[in-house]
């Protein structure tokens, strides 16, 4: 356990921070190019996840609390976001029989 | 902070007067409890503010102003939901308890002093709007936008949050004073870390204010909600949206202006074109409204870009003429709406006959929204341009004044359905508290417009 500890400490902070920002990208790709409401959704709270990896990151490279503290702030936040928004996806499952994004074109001029 | 809690146990007391059926107490108490923290915010003027609980929130003038002028927006927009909602659904408590969780995350934002403060704000603003958007259940329209705004909005929340960490990778901690001096004390060594945190806020930012190219959910989600939530929506939380914008660049990056003001100065002109453009091509007045509020986004953003000592006063003049002339819009569109079934330009035909003071009002409203001299309007914009060539930014004030005259077109495009073509049409059945909203409005827009000095020189 002990080695384990050091050698998670012997990682330099750039490589947390090349990774969240991968991690971060692939989301908003996903975002971006799938079409399933729910898939999109997944990629968003994959951001979300980023942000909190890196955050404790940085929280124990300054030796801060208030980084991990702010990890559950987004914590209870993406709970939140979960519970609204499969409600307006499952709303929209009611009404179309699908959660495609496409569909989604009544409103334009 | 005392309206704070008032706002708070009053939206927890608005939901048990929904558990008990008292549904005729439902509008008084929230007016009242509304009015409660009006007198509340405004007694703190001046107290001479310091940071509150362990620094998170600072309730300075800033926050006072914008506090009081979102309260006083959402007032006047309840005012126009009595037997509106009572349409949508038996469960009326739950749309005033939700509105006043928004107005609760709104008071945060304005009064944000921590970047976790800003964040949390931020997101009860937005949880709570993506279920206004949707109320209608079963109005396909209304889930359409229910679910392009959550999407769109968690999307923007994750560039807010990847800014907000980097610049806590670079600064160490989450205080705005705190990252102020972080900023001031290594003017040549600041990380790069900070700067792709600085971009990243603006793109977080811009995404909820809706300024172009981050704008593209704003049309469809103000046509597809329904219209009191886009009146809701385009006015308090504009409002709130850009004090929040404005509070976080005056205090922390005001001196990394040179790094963050071009970006800005491209997105500030591009919202303008793009919102004023489109506009002229719309069919439907509230889609019309959605385009309109864009391109006042652009303008809003030009006292952020010519970052000063002015700025917060002009924002706030701005967002008070542009929020009070809105809710006449949308008020008015109710109506109509409510009459005829359409929100095209041709249902406002031959109103003028039927209705003399609502189309009146109209009137002054889109006076007001194009900027013509004598309104509130024309005050914010003065306020606005004369800030910009304070900074020497003189190309972008002539390109505004173009996109100004463009935006003329389109607001007299209903002055003239209303006056001057004529249909066969009854009386818009109205309210005695429609005509209040309507009158009470009207009458602000035009004394701001007539004696500007009592509202333009606050901070």
């Amino acid at each position: 356990m002990e080695n384990i500890t050091q050698a998670i400490q012997g990682v330099p902070l750039n490589h947390y921070i090349l990774l969240c920002t991968i991690i971060f990208s692939i989301g908003v790709i996903g975002v971006l190019i799938r079409r399933n409401a729910i898939v999109i959704f997944m990629s968003v709270e994959l951001m979300l996840n980023a942000v909190n990896l890196l955050l404790t990151a940085f929280s124990v490279q300054h030796n801060d609390p208030s980084g991990q503290v702010f990890v559950f702030f987004i914590m209870a936040l993406a709970a939140a976001e979960v519970a609204v928004g499969l409600a307006i996806i499952v709303m929209i499952f009611r009404n179309t029989n699908s959660t495609d994004v496409n569909i989604l074109n009544k409103l334009k001029w | 902070m005392n309206a704070l809690i008032t706002l708070s146990v009053l939206a927890i007391l608005v939901l048990y007067l929904g558990l008990y059926k008292a549904k005729n107490a439902l509008l008084p108490v929230t007016l009242l409890g509304l009015g409660a923290a009006l007198v509340l915010s405004i007694l703190e003027w001046n107290s001479g503010a310091a940071p509150i609980y362990s620094g998170m929130m600072l309730f300075d003038n800033f926050a006072v102003a914008f506090t009081s002028i979102c309260i006083v927006s959402t007032m006047l927009i309840l005012l126009i939901s009595k037997d509106y909602f009572e349409h949508i659904s038996e469960h009326v408590a739950e749309y005033y308890t939700i509105i006043l969780f928004a107005l609760i995350g709104i008071l945060i934002m304005v009064s944000f002093h921590n970047l976790s403060m800003l964040f949390i704000g931020i997101e009860i603003m937005s949880v709570s709007l993506y279920i206004l958007a949707g109320i209608r259940k079963h109005d396909f329209k209304s889930n359409e936008a229910a679910l392009k705004y959550f999407l769109m909005g968690a999307f923007s929340t994750g560039f807010l949050l990847l800014g907000i960490t980097f610049l806590y990778g670079a600064s160490a901690s989450f205080d705005l004073s705190t990252i102020k001096e972080y900023v001031i004390s290594n003017p040549r060594g600041i990380s790069p870390l900070f700067y792709s945190g600085v971009t990243l806020m603006i793109i977080g930012l811009s995404f909820k204010i809706g300024a172009a190219p981050f704008h593209f959910w704003t049309p469809d989600v103000y046509e597809g909600s329904p219209t009191l939530i886009t009146a809701f929506m385009s006015t308090v939380v504009k409002t709130a949206s850009f004090a929040a914008f404005l509070r976080l660049f005056m205090v922390c990056f005001a001196p990394l202006h040179d790094f963050w003001m071009p970006s800005l100065l491209v997105i500030s002109v591009l919202t303008l074109f793009i919102g004023n453009v489109t506009a002229l091509y719309q069919h439907s007045f509230k889609r019309m409204l959605a385009f309109s509020s864009i391109s006042h986004a652009g303008y809003m953003l030009f006292a952020i870009v010519a970052l000063g000592p002015l700025s917060g006063n002009s924002v706030f003049v701005y967002a008070t003429a542009y929020s009070i002339a809105s809710i006449i819009a949308f008020a008015v569109l109710i109506l109509v709406k409510r009459q005829t079934g359409s929100d095209n330009f041709e249902s406002f035909n031959g109103l003028a006959r039927k209705n003399p003071f609502i189309a009146f009002t109209l009137t002054v409203t889109m006076l007001s929204l194009a900027g013509i001299p004598l309104t509130a309007g024309f005050i914010g914009k003065f306020m606005m341009f004369s800030t910009a060539l304070s900074e020497y930014h003189i190309i972008m004030v002539i390109l505004a004044a173009v996109n100004a005259v463009i935006g003329i077109f389109y607001y007299l495009k209903v002055i003239v359905a209303m006056y001057f073509k004529s249909a066969e049409r009854n009386e818009v059945q109205s309210s005695p508290y429609f005509n209040f909203v309507l009158g009470f409005s009207a009458l602000i827009t035009i004394i701001i417009g007539v004696y500007p000095g009592f509202i333009s020189n606050f901070f």
